[in-house]
């Protein structure tokens, strides 16, 4: 049998489409778990980034905090959490959390300091005060690239959220470890399936989003 | 009027930007700050509007010293203008130019509806409105600037080196523009540039300054040009100032010659008599009085005289709005040695020697009439 025929069997077995292990409550708990932590990964990253971006200052603490954050195997700080913090949604929020920062904060800095510099002297000398400098000069402008960070943020809390079936939880990670000590290569191979056709649809909202916030003038400026 | 009082800028490394400067920025005129890069002359610009604070010395805006209200209160009230416009590139060109309006809290409606005036006023087609910055050429973008700075009426311009980055071409319409406003509005413009020529052309007053900060001479461009206060101003002045100086000089007072003029349909017995000893060539019109080229008058056909007949009358002058350095340019470049003066449609009204504007000149310079200042 082949992947194809894998993916065949598991989509169009109908017991996989209703109940608590059914592909819909299992995606929902999926992107229940991601937005929950890229939410607090953006609470923590974006202010960060804007101010430590807006003042020039905080760049190398920076850079040394996100190599740290990525040097972090995601994995074992959900077992050393688990064992440490038992059952829950925190055990599984600290290691997603922590893999989605560093993208965030060093991305956001990035886009702040890459802003022409020569408009926002125009502000300032125009009495703008200082936060509608950062909101309503350098942000719309750097826009474009912070959303990137969060991109590539979500992509991959969206592929390692598949952890949090290790710790007795649910989401799309369920069919991968039950399908692998199942023996049921069938909905290993379904699980992974729907979990990059999520990554994709990230993509795809991503997209959307930038189309919808990003003012023309910065798009093909 | 905008006094500066004893300034000096010191920065932590010890750097002197600008060492007790002290000058008064005459009301409603343009005051042009010039001299080579690290002159201190931006610093000064930025420390009136605060965004370089002083390390002594204060400044004075009528009167009052500017540390007594409030930073954004103080910079809106002064339009700022700087290189390469540093426009907002996600705000279309009217939300750009309603930016300060904006901030002082009025209406969308009505902060746009005075930024389609300010496009208007500084020669933007309202087509160009709903724009971004990306899509308008530099000398476009830069006026946007300029429009920007003076959407909310401040009685104060900054402008630091605002045409610098545009090309020569575009940059004189720009200055043109600069000064045709400048007429209506009447603000109080403090200017800064590289570039001498800028300076003559635009300032009233032109503070030169050297390099670490000090002000070399402050003086009307006329006085500059015929008085340079030392060598390091007389050499940033450049080699022709004698011939630059003219440009202060009108010419509406040369004694034009009509004699020599003829229509080209002329009979013999006209370019016969036309010809004198002191004028001995003819400028010869076309039939709407438009001057079409100098000729010999043996040399030309009685009643149809044909253009191979005649040479160059080199570039022509308007009285009463050229300059006597226009009038000497017209004589230079005719072959001839006579400048052609023509009215405002292109039709001869006179002609004159280099004799005569040589004496012209003698004459200005002796009446010392440096305060008449007239364009190009």
């Amino acid at each position: 049998m082949n992947v194809l025929n894998f993916i065949h069997a598991f989509f169009s077995d109908s017991s996989h489409w209703h109940g608590y292990d059914g592909i819909p409550a299992r995606l929902w708990e999926h992107i229940q778990y991601s937005l929950e932590a890229l939410a607090y990964a953006a609470l923590i990253g974006l202010p960060i980034g804007l101010i430590t971006g807006h003042y020039g200052r905080g760049g190398n603490t920076l850079a040394l905090i996100a190599t740290a954050g990525r040097a972090l195997p995601s994995f074992g700080l959900l077992v050393l959490m688990f064992i440490w913090l038992g059952f829950g949604m925190l055990p599984v929020m600290i290691p997603l959390v922590i893999l989605a920062v560093p993208p965030i904060l060093v991305t956001t800095y990035e886009a702040m300091r890459s802003v022409d510099p020569s408009p926002v002297d125009a502000a300032r000398g125009m009495g703008m005060p200082e936060a509608r400098v950062l909101f309503q000069v350098e942000f719309p402008v750097a826009l474009p690239l912070i959303l990137s960070g969060l991109r590539s943020a979500a992509i991959q809390i969206v592929s390692t959220a598949t952890i949090a079936a290790y710790v007795s939880l649910g989401g799309l990670g369920r069919y991968i470890i039950d399908g692998l000590y199942q023996k049921n290569y069938e909905k290993v191979v379904g699980g992974a399936t729907l979990v990059a056709a999520m990554a994709l649809a990230t993509l795809g909202i991503f997209w959307a989003i930038a189309r919808l916030t990003v003012s023309p003038g910065v798009r093909r400026g | 009027m905008i006094r500066i009082d004893s300034v000096t800028k010191r920065y932590p490394d010890g750097t002197v930007a600008v060492d007790r400067l002290s000058l008064e920025i005459p009301h409603r005129s343009i005051t042009v700050f010039v001299g080579p890069s690290g002159c201190g002359k931006t610093t000064t610009l930025r420390m009136i509007n605060r965004m370089v604070e002083p390390s002594e010395g204060r400044i004075l805006l009528d009167g009052a010293d500017i540390q007594a209200q409030p930073v954004n209160t103080l910079r809106r009230s002064m339009g700022y203008v700087i290189q390469n416009a540093g426009l907002f590139q996600h705000r279309t060109i009217i939300d750009n130019i309603a930016t300060v309006p904006r901030l002082l809290g009025w209406s969308k409606q009505r902060a746009r509806s005075r930024a389609a005036e300010l496009m208007e006023r500084v020669g933007l087609d309202s087509a160009l409105a709903k724009r971004y910055p990306y899509q308008l050429s530099g000398g476009q973008q830069q006026r946007v600037g300029v429009a920007r700075a003076l959407a909310a009426d401040p009685p104060v311009l900054l402008m630091d080196e605002p045409f610098s980055a545009v090309d020569p071409v575009v940059r004189k319409g720009l200055q043109d523009e600069l000064l045709r406003i400048q007429g209506e509005l009447g603000k109080t413009i403090v200017f800064v540039t590289h570039d001498i020529d800028e300076a003559i052309k635009l300032g009233t007053m032109v503070a030169v300054m050297r390099t670490g900060g000090h002000l070399a001479q402050f003086a009307p461009p006329a006085e500059l040009l015929t008085d340079p206060a030392d060598a390091f101003v007389e050499d940033f002045l450049g080699a022709d100032r004698g011939i630059r100086r003219l440009s202060f000089f009108p010419s509406a007072d040369l004694e034009l010659q009509t004699a020599p003029i003829v229509a080209i349909d002329a009979d013999a017995t006209r370019l016969g008599a036309r010809a004198t000893a002191d004028a001995p060539y003819l400028l010869v019109t076309d039939l709407d009085g438009r001057p079409l080229g100098w000729g010999e008058p043996r040399a030309l056909t009685p009643g149809s005289i044909r253009p191979e007949q005649l040479v160059s009358y080199g570039r022509p002058f308007v009285p009463g709005k050229d300059s006597l350095r226009a009038a000497l340019d017209g004589s230079v470049l005719s072959p001839t040695g006579w400048a052609v003066a023509v009215d405002g449609e292109g039709r001869a009204v006179g002609v004159v020697s280099q004799q005569v504007i040589g004496a012209a000149i003698r004459t200005a310079h002796a009446e010392g009439r440096d305060d008449a200042k007239v364009g190009g």
